[in-house]
């Protein structure tokens, strides 16, 4: 019990004697909490990324397959799919038709993609983005310009909402006519072919086997899809993480000085509190709770800021550095999303530096000789 | 090298607290050199100063051990998506040669630094640092452990590359290959289940007799040590089975996962916390001895022993518990 | 009940600057006494006094307090020694500014884990005993010198001391607050503490409330 009143009490002189030194302490937080933020706000922005990746691939086919003209991706005839769908272990194949289209009034690049289920030619449904990027006086309707130069004018019938944002912001969903007509597809052909097979654990197989007999393709499954786009993201945040680094490093030079520059005065006080009769590990758990109490504020105050950044202002920041693909995508919002490791790796990664940097200069100052207050 | 946060967190938080038990490890050795309470010189004030700073770095140092044991495995898991035939950490230990030499060394590590820090707490008690030498020369042999786990940790992430193909617990921890590992799967249950019991209880009788009669400490020490090295057996080859509800996964690293509710994060806390409370108890023995400790020694060690008891008691309580509770019904 | 047996303390042993602050005392002080030490700038009255009140060590020889030895305690102990049986009044009084009095008055007892209400309640009896009640809660920047005094004065109390000392008390106090502080430590004395005094003021010396006044020059005891 006297242990966690003596905690109390030190902790409580520790409160006042940071109220007391008001400015040299909120510069501290201050800056702290920036490098807290900037580091959440990297962390947070990657892995609402990464899931908005993996929500995306969920719903995606186990294994597609394209065709590939002198290195890049070409159309694929649809007869291809039938010799695919004999190969055994095969359940179906499909054909899918998409592609991208530049919309110059805006600057902006929209992905097309067929849906037959519920279309007939003529109209569309747009993700947000693109509804928020229509000028007013089109009375529901989207002009697109086709291959030929001519415009089609299509209705829109609504607007997509999704989990994900980052998919459909972006989004208009047409009909194949329609869609043939714009990119002048010829008859027969498809943009690629996704295929479902009965049993997952044959899928390296069936891929080997496609290889072989249409040596012209290439099938990409969704698993390798997923790791690569984790370790991307991985790269380019831990590569940002990295130049952050640089500024804990400021940061925790900064931190020392503060923390070993003492003046005449907190050199007295602490000197006066071993006088009357604490101990100087006494004086090295003031420190101890002192750093505590810096890093938490600063820790808590930097990761909320981020939060609010990240998923309520639309990553402003870092749109340009992170998303590098597409500079003039639609704007879009990220589906707030936390994850508790996330929050205890930045602590680790702000609060262990901290605390080191600190430690000899508070060892230093509590070893202050209390026989220094006698004299003048 | 992935570059993932708690990547670099674990890699510069080891490599800092490295250089501070440097800075630690040098000081320790001109304790052990020009030591002598009863002078008065400024050498010996000094010296005196610089066993608060130790004592403060090897705090520092085991709490972060404690933590960063759980964030490293946590993080082993966490990553084992990245990596062709990792489901968990097993796979992502094995990625590379490194990933099991710094597990076990973080281990190793965490009871070299809990036990210094169980000396220095009763050396503290003490008006004449009768412990000092011992206590500093344990500091000069805990050091290059740590040196060593830094940098095998170093290298392990720094060897870390997405593609790798591994092969994770399914193939790692059967019954079926040849290796270490594999035999210890193999372990008889019966015998196994027999000898846990009867070491747990034999801990408990002696850590009662210690308790109220003082006698036995070491004793105490290995039969806990010994019980605990049974369990972490018994763990592998038939408890896991029945948290897992499959017959024959063995792994010792799925269980810190969610599907299994965590359970595996309280199982390697009172096993690691009785480990070391327990070795705690016997390297207490000696300062029994000392005259400034007669009284104070046995006092910590009777604390140590119900709280290695209590952790040892958990342990068995929550493994018993998913044994009985499990819908895997195994006949033996 | 305080024994120094061959006390020696030299700043920067070794050094081109060696210099022996005291040199060699043998004294011993008896309970419930006032004693003074007097003697020129420099004579080593501070550092003997500081060396009586454990916060510094010896360079050689031996000091006993109610006849255990003190000398190469570890500092952790001293430092409990010097919580448990000294209560310190310093010459620039040494208050921490930016506290309240009653604050101040509290900090010496913190370490030793009491509950902040029963501490409160003492220390505010303490400044009661001293007239300082209704100032109890101003912050010390604003006291007088007069007031200061009294606020160390309970400060100096507040762990049931049963030794006070006192390095020139009085340099920064009029002939009144003078006057007003030997009569208070002279209720102490009354009361059962030992007090050591350090001062240059002959009204210290002079004072009849004194039991003992001890001479130093040059880290030595010249007159007793
Ligand atoms: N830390 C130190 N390093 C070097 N010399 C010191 C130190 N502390 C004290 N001294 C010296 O020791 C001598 C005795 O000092 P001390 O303060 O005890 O004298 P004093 O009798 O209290 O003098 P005064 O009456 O001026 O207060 C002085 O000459 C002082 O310069
Ligand atoms: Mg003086």
């Amino acid at each position: 019990m006297t242990w966690i009143e003596k905690q109390r009490n030190i902790l409580d002189y520790t409160l006042s004697s940071l109220f007391r030194r008001k400015g040299k302490n909120l510069a501290l937080i201050g800056v702290y909490t920036c490098i807290v933020f900037f580091l959440a706000s990297v962390m947070f922005f990657t892995y609402a990324l990464k899931r908005e990746a993996a929500l995306i691939l969920k719903d995606a086919p186990e294994m597609m397959v394209q065709r590939l003209l002198a290195g890049r991706h070409d159309l694929i005839p649809l007869d291809y799919g039938e010799m695919i769908q004999k190969i055994r272990g095969v359940e179906s194949v499909k054909g899918r038709l998409w592609g991208y289209y530049f919309d110059p009034t805006n600057g902006a690049n929209y992905t097309l993609m067929v849906n037959e289920k519920h279309f007939d030619s003529g109209s569309v449904i747009i993700g947000k983005g693109i509804e928020k990027n229509l000028p007013g006086d089109q009375f529901g309707t989207l002009p697109l310009k086709a291959q030929d130069g001519s415009y089609l004018f299509l209705k829109i019938k609504s607007t997509l909402s999704s989990d994900s944002e980052l998919v459909s912001s972006d989004l208009i969903l047409i009909s194949e006519t329609d869609f043939k007509k714009i990119f002048a597809i010829p008859e027969g052909y498809v943009t690629d072919l996704t295929v479902r097979v009965r049993n997952p654990k044959e899928l390296t197989t069936i891929a080997t086997k496609i290889t072989q007999l249409l040596p012209d393709t290439r099938p990409i499954l969704r698993d390798e899809i997923l790791r690569t786009y984790d370790a991307s993201f991985n790269w380019r945040g831990g590569l940002l993480l990295i130049i952050l680094l640089g500024s804990i490093l400021a940061f925790v030079i900064l931190a020392w000085e503060k923390a070993s520059g003492l003046s005449m005065e907190e050199k007295r006080e602490i000197g006066i509190l071993k006088a009357i009769g604490w101990e100087t590990s006494d004086i090295l758990l003031m420190k101890f709770w002192e750093g505590t109490v810096v890093s938490l504020s600063s820790f808590l105050l930097g990761v909320i800021l981020a939060y609010l950044h990240i998923f309520f202002s639309s990553s402003v920041m870092f749109e340009p550095v992170l998303k590098g693909w597409a500079v003039l995508y639609p704007k879009f919002r990220l589906t707030p999303f936390i994850d508790f490791y996330q929050v205890v790796a930045l602590l680790f990664l702000t609060v262990v530096p901290y605390t080191i940097a600190t430690l000899i200069p508070s060892w230093r100052t509590a070893t202050i000789d209390p026989d220094m207050v006698m004299r003048g | 090298m992935i570059l993932h946060p708690a990547i670099l967190a674990l890699s510069i938080g080891s490599i800092l607290i490295s250089l501070m038990l440097i800075l630690s490890a040098y000081f320790g050795l001109l304790i052990l050199k020009k030591w002598d309470l009863k002078s008065g010189s400024e050498v010996q004030l000094s010296l005196e100063r610089k066993t608060y700073l130790i004592s403060t770095v090897m705090a520092y140092a085991f709490s972060f051990q404690v933590l960063s044991f759980f964030l490293f495995i946590y993080t082993a898991d966490h990553l084992s998506p990245l990596f062709s035939g990792a489901m968990c950490a097993a796979g992502t230990l094995n990625v590379n040669r490194w990933g099991y030499p710094t597990f076990l060394l973080k281990m190793i590590n965490f009871l070299f630094a809990g036990l210094w820090l169980i000396i220095n707490y009763t050396d503290n008690r003490a008006y004449d640092y009768p412990l000092i030498k011992w206590k500093y020369g344990l500091l000069l042999f805990a050091v290059p452990l740590i040196l060593a786990e830094t940098i095998i940790q170093t290298s392990y992430f720094l060897g870390l590359h997405p593609d790798i193909i591994t092969s994770c617990c399914g193939a790692l921890f059967t019954p079926e290959k040849q290796g270490i590992t594999s035999s210890l799967i193999a372990l008889p249950r019966l015998p196994l289940e027999v000898l846990l019991y009867l070491g747990a209880g034999l801990s408990i009788g002696e850590g009662v007799v210690f308790y109220w009669k003082g006698k036995g400490g070491w004793l105490f020490t290995f039969t806990n040590g010994a019980t605990l090295i049974v369990a972490a057996l018994a763990l592998i080859s038939f408890i896991c089975l029945y948290i897992y509800e499959l017959p024959t996964h063995h792994c010792p690293f799925c269980i810190l996962q969610s599907e299994y509710r965590y359970i595996g994060y309280p199982i390697y806390m009172t096993f690691l916390g009785s480990g070391v409370s327990g070795i705690g108890v016997g390297a207490l023995m000696k300062a029994r001895s000392i005259e400034s400790l007669k009284e104070i020694a046995p006092r910590i060690q009777k604390r140590l022993v119900i709280f290695s008891l209590l952790c040892l008691t958990i342990f068995l309580i929550i493994s018993g518990y998913q044994m009985a509770f499990s819908n895997l019904k195994m006949v033996f | 009940m305080i024994q120094l047996q061959n006390i020696k303390k030299v700043f920067h042993m070794g050094k081109p600057n060696e210099f022996v602050a005291i040199d060699g005392i043998d004294l011993s002080i008896s309970s419930h006494q006032i004693t003074v030490f007097k003697g020129p700038s420099g004579s080593g009255k501070t550092t003997l006094l500081s060396l009586i009140g454990s916060m510094a060590r010896p360079t050689a020889g031996r000091i006993f307090l109610f006849d255990r030895e003190i000398t190469s305690l570890p500092e952790r102990f001293l430092t409990e020694v010097r919580r448990k049986t000294f209560g310190f009044i310093f010459q620039q009084f040494n208050l921490i500014k930016g506290l309240t009095a009653i604050e101040n008055v509290m900090t010496p007892a913190y370490p030793s884990g009491e509950k902040r209400g029963s501490l409160a309640k003492r220390a505010y009896e303490l400044l009661n005993l001293f007239g300082m009640a209704q100032k109890a809660s101003v912050r010390v920047d604003w006291l007088s010198g007069g007031e200061t005094q009294r606020v160390t004065i309970a400060r100096a109390l507040i762990n049931h001391p049963s030794i006070i000392i006192a390095d020139e008390p009085t340099a920064h106090l009029d002939t009144k607050l003078s006057i007003e502080f030997m009569d208070i430590m002279g209720k102490l004395n009354q009361e059962g503490k030992t007090i050591l005094i350090a001062s240059h003021d002959p009204m210290i010396h002079e004072s009849p409330l004194v039991h003992r006044v001890i001479e130093m020059r040059d880290g030595k005891i010249i007159r007793n």
